[in-house]
């Protein structure tokens, strides 16, 4: 049995006349990163909200690891943390004192706790700043203190509400790095966000919203199978320039639907198969030895299950 | 190999959460951390040592009879006259935002999202802004007392320590009024622009109209419990209902009737406010929702 679980049973929020949440059904366990996408005000935040008791629903159930959080959220929320928005910090602390209240809140013992904060800090690389008032700092720079927040105390399962927000490039890439080092960890994580590329790159599964109703939920790989109508697609960047004949090479190699000279030194191609295919058509050019320096795959076909997904719903 | 085992069982090790009790001193201990670094924490102290100050200035440079005919007068006159204030100003300014201030700042989706009761919030809070406000009003007692020693030694009246026990139980109730009214806001501003409102201006208005134009003793009102603060230093103690009749011309006499609440109407009334206030700030708070 998994250890690990969010589950989610008609879960309803209405406000006044206006529905935010329709009978949610949602089970997700194990040790996996979890999309949660949709448009803003599908009811992604909302969703998170009742998992943490900061609102409570309408009707149905929320529950973490068998625990109704509304009925014991001590309980429920004691392997779990959450990052909902972005919240403020009591701005006269300073970052360790802020990361130690909530040590202390989850019982970390005194002599772990320095140990831990350090550790989270470093994680957020915001060790530079740990004796330093959170009064002053950026959104940014709050931002990754409340992530480091949810790693006191190495919790299971963790729940975040668009984690990017407000963080440049750069911080979105280290956010994105932190998550996917998180599920190395045997942790669950539910992580909402509008930024396909973002999920694409970190989720191995994707559950999308709309409207409050939950629209398709499985591995990114199925559900892109199933709802989107385009190819798979990846930039292949090589370190000399590529005539026609190496584009006809490539167009050789098995499951590959076209290529598409991007520049003298970079082509587009399009492919059938999903991961398994991009993983032989990598090892492929690998073994061609034309100079390939670089390969990314494009998040096109999420972004057309998004599209064709959404649409549908209006 | 077996090293690696012994360190994956440290880092995974289920800890486990402390008990409401322990979480709500923990949000003591660092709201009481927050108030000392607070500028309005240095404000209210100096308002106290301001008032201080100038009690010591005026009595020592005038000495008034009225302070320095008994220990009896000195202590009423000082302590009678200031403390509701400092308790007021207390209220204003440790509770009028405390709970709103979480919704408006978002501070609260910080802590309101950990495995820890929303009563554990609400109740280490209270304790922080009374422990705040007690140490502001000690400091200002413990001026008010080197005063009477210098005036009359150690003879210390029994009628302060009465008096301090009856502000301690004051400052509960109107911290608990306060914290009620801030967890009816998600507004820091409006909140603290009742709470000013009601204890500066309105409690005291209504007060004197309902008493003396009415003629209904009004014991609903917290601030008419504050008297026995003062009246204590009265012997004997003021009587309960004061008839008084006042001449203003030839064939007009105005009568007026003033209510004294008395000792055990004043500590059942400010009981009651503290538990009442309490128990629905609680409610509110636990019921909110943090949109």
């Amino acid at each position: 049995m998994d250890d690990n679980v969010i589950e989610a049973i008609n879960l309803t929020k209405k406000y006044g006349s206006f529905t935010a949440l329709s009978n949610l059904n949602l089970n997700l366990s194990g040790s996996k990163c979890v999309g949660f996408l949709g448009p803003n005000g599908a009811g992604k935040t909302t969703t998170l909200k009742i998992f943490t008791d900061l609102i409570r629903p309408t009707s149905g159930q929320a529950l973490i690891n068998g625990i109704d959080v509304q009925r014991n959220k001590k309980k429920a929320l004691s392997d779990c943390s959450a990052l909902i928005e972005t919240p403020e910090i009591y701005p006269s602390m300073t970052v360790r004192e802020a990361l130690s209240l909530v040590a202390e809140l989850r019982g970390i013992p005194r002599s772990e706790r320095g140990s831990q904060i350090e550790e989270v800090v470093a994680e957020v690389k915001m060790t530079d700043w740990l004796d330093k008032n959170v009064g002053k700092f950026s959104k940014g720079m709050k931002q990754r203190v409340n992530i480091a927040s949810t790693l006191i105390g190495n919790p299971s399962i963790i729940l975040l509400d668009e984690p990017t927000s407000g963080l440049d490039p750069r911080g979105m890439a280290e956010v994105r790095d932190i998550v996917k080092s998180l599920k190395k960890k045997d942790r669950l994580i539910f992580m909402s966000s509008h930024l396909l590329n973002e999920v694409a790159d970190v989720c191995d599964e994707v559950a999308m919203i709309d409207h409050g109703k939950l629209l398709a939920y499985g591995p990114l790989e199925e559900i892109t199978d199933k709802f989107s109508t385009v190819d798979d697609s990846a930039e292949a960047q090589f370190s000399k320039p590529i005539d026609e004949s190496i584009n006809r090479q490539i167009s050789r190699i098995n499951n590959v639907v076209s290529v598409e000279r991007i520049d003298s030194r970079s082509v587009r191609i399009k492919y059938t198969g999903g991961l398994q295919s991009q993983e032989y058509i990598l090892a492929s050019l690998a073994g061609m030895q034309l100079g390939l320096i670089g390969f990314k795959s494009s998040s096109t076909r999420l972004e057309d299950t998004y599209l064709n997904l959404i649409k549908e719903t209006l | 190999m077996i090293e690696m085992e012994t360190m994956n069982v440290d880092v995974n090790q289920q800890i486990g959460t402390p008990g409401s009790l322990d979480q709500l001193f923990i949000i003591t201990k660092y709201e009481l951390l927050n108030y000392f670094r607070s500028r309005r924490f240095l404000i209210l102290l100096i308002i106290g040592l301001i008032i201080d100050f100038i009690l010591t200035g005026i009595i020592g440079y005038y000495r008034p009879q009225s302070f320095l005919s008994s220990n009896l007068s000195f202590y009423g006159g000082w302590v009678g006259q200031s403390i509701t204030f400092i308790i007021i100003l207390s209220a204003i300014f440790f509770g009028g935002d405390s709970i709103s201030g979480e919704f408006q700042n978002k501070t609260g989706f910080f802590i309101a999202s950990r495995p820890i009761r929303r009563s554990s919030i609400y109740i280490g809070k209270w304790i922080a802004s009374f422990v705040a406000s007690l140490l502001i009003m000690f400091i200002f007692l413990a001026i008010t007392i080197a005063n009477g020693i210098y005036y009359f030694g150690y003879s210390i009246p029994y009628q302060l320590g009465d008096a301090i026990l009856f502000s301690i139980l004051y400052l509960a109730a109107v911290l608990g009024f306060a914290f009620f009214f801030s967890s009816l806001f998600k507004s820091s501003a409006y909140s603290i622009l009742i709470t000013i409102i009601l204890f500066l201006f309105a409690f005291t208005l209504m007060q004197d109209l309902i008493s003396s134009l009415v003629g209904i003793e009004p014991w609903f009102i917290i601030t008419y419990t504050a008297g026995i603060i003062t009246n204590i230093f009265t012997v004997p103690f003021p009587a309960h209902i004061v008839h008084s009749t006042t001449q203003i011309g030839p064939k007009r006499t105005i009568f007026t009737t003033t209510y004294n609440a008395t000792i055990s109407e004043g500590l059942i009334i400010m009981a009651g406010y503290f538990i009442i206030s309490t128990i629905l700030g609680l409610f509110i708070f636990e019921k909110r929702e943090f949109n």
